[in-house]
C-alpha cells in the first residue's frame, strides 16, 4: 500500500518539469510565509503573555512604512508568479505545428479516440513517445474533462464546440487518463489510460487496428451519402476544395480562417457565418450526423487541401 | 471570573422577558432572531457534517467502502448545498451579525426588525425545499448546478434543490439591505464610520456583495429551472444553448460568496486579537480598507475557476491578474493582526485560540490559492483535490474557526453564562489538529492527480485518503465538544457579568444578557473603538 511517498506524479511530458519548478517555487513561497507568520505569532505570544491582569501594554496606532513594505513585498512576488504562470501557460497552450492529430468523443461515461488513420479505441489511447500530439475534443452529452495527470495537461470537453489540448510523451509506460469535471453517476469511472509507445511498436499497433478506412475516406462516403456534392462540386456553394486553414471572407464583410470549428458550426447552423458571394441556401445536418461523423466529414475536406485529397479528385 | 452585583432572575431581559413559543416566532428582537439562526444553522451544520462523515467513510476504500458512486454524488451534493447556502453564508451574519450590528453601534435593533423576521421565514422555506431534495430521493448536481447536466441529463430532485437555494437568496439579500440600511442611519451619537469596529467594516462589505451578487445567482437558477422544465435553449447546446454561460453567471456570483463566507470572519478575528491582547488593531484604516478591497475585487476574478473550461486564454490572463490582486489585501489582514500582538498583554482564552489558529489556516488557505490564481499550475490541479484542501483552509479552517471563536467570544454576552474555558481550549486544538490532518493530505493528493467528487479511485492514492478521513473523524469529536458544553453552560455555567474579557466595545457596556432594548439610553461614543489604552470605563 505505501511504496514509497511521492509528491508529485510521473514526469512523462515535456511540458510537465517546466509545471513542477514552478510548483516548487510556489511551495517554497508558501513555506517561507507561514513559516515566517508561526514562528513570529509563536514568538509574540510566549513574549507579551499577559503576566498581571493591570497591565497597561502600550497603544500603537500603526506604522505606515511598514504598511507599504508589506504590501510591496507580496505585491513584487506575485507579479514575478503571475509573469511566470502565464509564459508557461501560453506555451504549454500553443501545440507546435508538426503535431499529429488525435479526435476524442467523450460520454457518460466513455472515452472515444479516433486516429486519423481509422484506428477508433475506447478508454485506451495509444499514441508514440517523443512526438507532439493534438486532441481535438467534444462531448456528446454533458461537459467532461481529459486529464493526464503524468503530462500536467487538462481541459475541459465541452458539448457543441471543439476544445483542444495537446502534448508530448517523453516516456514509455502506461498512464491514468481521468475525467475531472463531475458527469453524473459514474462520473468515477469515466477513467482510462494513456499508453506511450516505441514509434516502431505504435505503428505496428496502428497497421494492426486498421480494419476499415481512414477517417478520411469515412468522411467521404458520408460526403456522398449526404449529397454535400449537389452544391459544392457545382458552384451553388463554395467549393471546399483547399480552403481548409484558409481565410475566406464571409457576406458580411468579415473574415474567418476554416478551421473545425468553423466546419463543424457551417454544417450543424448553415446560416450563421455566409461565405460572401452566395446565397444561404444550405440546410441544417443537425441531427443527422453525430459527433463522430462530423469528425469525419471534417477529416474528409482537410484532407481536399492535401495531395492525397487532390489525387482522389 | 466577576459575578454581576445583580443576579439574572430579578433582571429582565431578552431572553427571560417572554416564554411562550410565539414570543419566538414572531419576534422582531434582533437578538432573538439571532438565536432563532444559531438554532437553525446549527442543525444544518450538523446535516452538512454527517454527509461529509459518510463521504470520508466511504473514502477509506478505493472502490467505496459504503454507498454506490450514486449515493456518494448525492452526499457531496448535499454536503456542499447545505454548508454552502445554508451554514456558511448565514453563519455569522445572520447569527453574529445580527445579534452585534445594532449593539455596536448602539442602537436598539435593526432598520426593519419585521424585515428581519421575514428574512428567517424565507431562509427557513428554502432550507425545507433543500432538505425535502434530500430526504425525497437526493439531488446529486454537486453544488454547482452544471449545465447541461443539471438542465438535462438528471433524474434527481434537481428544481426543490435549485429552487430551496434561490428562496434562501432573498433571505440574503434582505438581511444585507437591512444592515447596510442600519449602518449608514442608526450609528449613535459619535459613532463616526472610523470609530467602528472592524467587525461593522466586514459586515458591510459582506452585506454589499450579498446585495449585488445573489440577484445574479437567483436569475441563473431560474434560467436553469426555465430549460429544465420548458427544454428553453439557454445553457444546452443540443437546444441552441451555451454551457459556458452558465459558469460565468454561476460563479459570477459565487466567487464572491466566496468572500461572503471569509469576509465577517476577518472581521471577528480584528475583535478577538484586540481583546485578548489588550492593543488597539495595528493600522486601522488599512484593516478597514482591505475589507472593501476585497470586496471590490471579489466581483472580478470569477473567471479564475473557468481556465480550462475553453474560455479564451487571454480572458485566463486577466483573471488570473485579478485574482493575484485579492492576495494583497489577504496579506495586509495577517500582517496586521500579528504586528497587533507586539508588545500586547497576550491572553489565551478559548476565542483566542480560535482566533490564532484562524491566522495561521487563513494563511495556509490564503498562500495555496496563489497556486490555483497560477494559469500553468492550475491547468494541472484544476478539479483536483488540491482545489478541496484550499476552499476547506478558506471556509473551515478561515470561516468556521472565526465564527466559532466569534460565539466562544460573544456567548457570554448572549447567554448571559460562562461555558467551562478548558474544556473550549481542548475543543478549540482538537478542532486544530483534526482539521490539518483532514485537509493537508488532499493538498498532496491533488497535486498527484486525484479528481475531486470521484467515489471510486486508483489504490494508489488510498493512503492519504486513509489518513484524511482519520483526521475528519478527530475534527468531527472537535466539533461535538462545543455542543455539548455550550448547551450545558445555559443552565450550570458561571453568571458571565456584563463584561468578563475587558472588553472594548459598545455591546459589552450593558448587562449580560442585554435587556429588549439593548441599552438603557442611547449611549454617545467619545472615543473610536480598541481605545484599551485609555481610562477604564464605567460598566453597568
Amino acid at each position: 500500500m505505501w511504496q514509497g511517498f511521492p509528491i508529485r506524479p510521473d514526469q512523462a511530458s515535456t511540458i510537465a518539469r517546466g509545471v513542477d519548478y514552478l510548483y516548487y517555487f510556489l511551495t517554497a513561497i508558501d513555506l517561507f510565509f507561514t513559516a515566517v507568520i508561526f514562528l513570529t505569532i509563536f514568538y509574540f505570544a510566549l513574549r507579551y503573555r499577559r503576566r498581571s491582569e493591570k497591565e497597561q501594554p502600550p497603544q500603537i496606532e500603526g506604522n505606515i512604512p511598514l504598511e507599504l513594505l508589506w504590501t510591496a513585498i507580496p505585491l513584487g512576488l506575485v507579479v514575478i508568479v503571475f509573469l511566470w504562470g502565464t509564459s508557461l501557460f501560453i506555451q504549454n497552450s500553443r501545440p507546435p505545428a508538426a503535431a499529429a492529430e488525435i479526435f476524442v468523443v467523450g460520454k457518460q461515461w466513455m472515452w472515444k479516440l479516433q486516429h486519423p488513420e481509422g484506428v477508433a479505441e475506447i478508454n485506451e489511447l495509444h499514441v508514440p513517445v517523443n512526438r507532439p500530439i493534438k486532441l481535438t475534443m467534444t462531448s456528446e452529452d454533458v461537459i467532461h474533462d481529459f486529464s493526464v495527470p503524468a503530462f500536467r495537461v487538462k481541459k475541459d470537453v465541452v458539448p457543441g464546440m471543439y476544445t483542444t489540448l495537446w502534448f508530448e510523451a517523453t516516456k514509455t509506460g502506461s498512464f491514468h487518463l481521468f475525467c475531472d469535471q463531475y458527469c453524473g453517476t459514474n462520473h468515477s469511472l469515466m477513467r482510462g489510460e494513456v499508453i506511450v509507445m516505441e514509434p516502431p511498436e505504435y505503428e505496428q499497433w496502428l497497421s494492426g487496428g486498421i480494419r476499415g478506412e481512414s477517417m478520411a475516406q469515412a468522411g467521404a462516403k458520408l460526403y456522398d451519402q449526404l449529397a454535400c456534392i449537389t452544391c459544392h462540386g457545382t458552384g451553388k456553394g463554395p467549393s471546399l476544395s483547399g480552403v481548409y486553414g484558409k481565410p475566406v471572407k464571409l457576406s458580411d464583410g468579415s473574415t474567418v480562417v476554416v478551421d473545425d470549428a468553423y466546419l463543424r458550426e457551417s454544417v450543424l447552423y448553415p446560416s450563421a457565418k455566409i461565405v460572401a458571394g452566395y446565397p444561404p441556401l444550405m440546410p441544417t445536418f443537425k441531427g443527422q450526423v453525430t459527433e463522430d461523423q462530423l469528425l469525419q466529414l471534417i477529416a474528409y475536406i482537410k484532407s481536399l487541401s492535401s495531395e492525397e485529397g487532390k489525387a482522389r479528385k | 471570573m466577576a459575578t454581576a452585583a445583580v443576579g439574572p432572575e430579578t433582571r429582565v431581559d431578552y431572553l427571560n422577558v417572554d416564554y411562550g413559543i410565539k414570543s419566538w416566532l414572531l419576534t422582531t428582537d434582533h437578538k432573538r432572531i439571532a438565536l432563532l439562526y444559531l438554532v437553525s444553522i446549527t442543525l444544518f451544520f450538523f446535516v452538512g457534517g454527517a454527509a461529509a462523515a459518510l463521504m470520508r467513510l466511504n473514502l477509506i476504500e478505493p472502490n467505496g467502502a459504503l454507498v454506490e458512486p450514486a449515493t456518494y454524488n448525492k452526499l457531496f451534493s448535499t454536503h456542499g448545498i447545505i454548508m454552502v447556502f445554508f451554514f456558511m453564508i448565514p453563519s455569522i451574519p445572520a447569527v453574529l451579525g445580527n445579534f452585534l450590528v445594532p449593539m455596536m453601534i448602539g442602537a436598539r435593533d435593526l432598520a426593519f426588525p419585521r424585515l428581519n423576521l421575514l428574512s428567517w421565514y424565507i431562509f427557513m422555506a428554502g432550507g425545507a425545499l433543500c432538505m425535502y431534495a434530500v430526504i425525497g430521493g437526493g439531488v446529486d448536481t454537486g453544488w454547482t448546478f452544471y449545465t447541461p447536466l443539471s438542465t438535462t441529463y438528471l433524474n434527481t430532485n434537481v428544481m426543490s434543490a435549485a429552487l430551496g437555494v434561490f428562496v434562501a437568496g432573498f433571505s440574503s439579500i434582505l438581511t444585507g439591505l437591512n444592515f447596510v440600511v442600519t449602518i449608514h442611519k442608526m450609528r449613535a451619537p459619535g459613532m463616526t464610520w472610523f470609530r467602528m469596529p472592524l467587525f461593522l467594516w466586514a459586515i458591510y462589505a459582506t452585506s454589499i456583495i450579498q446585495i449585488l451578487g445573489t440577484p445574479v445567482l437567483a436569475i441563473t437558477l431560474a434560467l436553469v429551472g426555465l430549460e429544465r422544465l420548458f427544454h428553453v435553449g439557454i445553457f444546452d447546446p443540443a437546444v441552441g444553448g451555451d454551457p459556458i454561460l452558465f459558469q460565468h453567471l454561476f460563479w459570477f456570483y459565487s466567487h464572491p460568496a466566496v468572500y461572503i463566507m471569509i469576509l465577517p470572519s476577518l472581521g471577528v478575528i480584528s475583535e478577538l486579537v484586540t481583546c485578548f491582547a489588550k492593543k488597539r488593531i495595528f493600522g486601522y484604516s488599512f484593516v478597514a480598507f482591505s475589507s472593501v478591497a476585497i470586496a471590490a475585487i471579489s466581483f472580478l476574478v470569477w473567471g479564475h475557476h473557468m481556465f480550462v473550461s475553453g474560455q479564451s486564454i487571454y480572458a485566463g490572463i486577466i483573471f488570473s491578474g485579478l485574482s493575484f490582486a485579492v492576495a494583497i489585501p489577504s496579506a495586509i489582514k495577517v500582517f496586521n493582526w500579528t504586528a497587533t500582538l507586539y508588545k500586547g498583554s497576550i491572553s489565551y482564552q478559548a476565542p483566542m485560540l480560535y482566533a490564532l489558529g484562524f491566522i495561521g489556516l487563513f494563511t495556509m488557505g490564503g498562500l495555496t490559492g496563489l497556486f490555483l490564481a497560477t494559469l500553468a499550475v492550475d491547468t494541472h490541479v484544476h478539479d483536483t483535490y488540491f482545489v478541496v484542501g484550499h476552499f476547506h483552509y478558506i471556509m473551515v479552517g478561515g470561516a468556521v474557526m472565526g465564527y466559532l471563536g466569534g460565539i466562544h467570544f460573544w456567548w457570554p454576552k448572549i447567554t448571559g453564562r460562562l461555558y467551562p474555558d478548558g474544556w473550549a481550549r481542548l475543543a478549540a486544538a482538537i478542532i486544530f489538529i483534526g482539521f490539518n490532518l483532514t485537509f493537508f493530505p488532499q493538498y498532496m493528493l491533488g497535486y498527484l492527480g486525484m479528481p475531486r467528487r470521484y467515489a471510486i479511485y486508483p489504490p494508489e492514492f488510498q493512503v492519504l485518503n486513509v489518513m484524511s478521513s482519520a483526521g475528519a473523524s478527530i475534527l468531527g469529536v472537535g466539533y461535538l465538544i462545543p455542543l455539548v458544553y455550550m448547551i450545558w453552560s445555559i443552565r450550570y455555567g458561571p453568571v458571565a457579568g456584563p463584561n468578563p474579557w475587558g472588553a472594548k466595545g459598545l455591546e459589552w457596556q450593558t448587562p449580560s444578557p442585554p435587556p429588549t432594548e439593548n441599552f438603557p439610553e442611547t449611549p454617545v461614543v467619545t472615543e473610536e473603538a480598541y481605545a484599551y489604552g485609555a481610562k477604564e470605563v464605567a460598566v453597568g
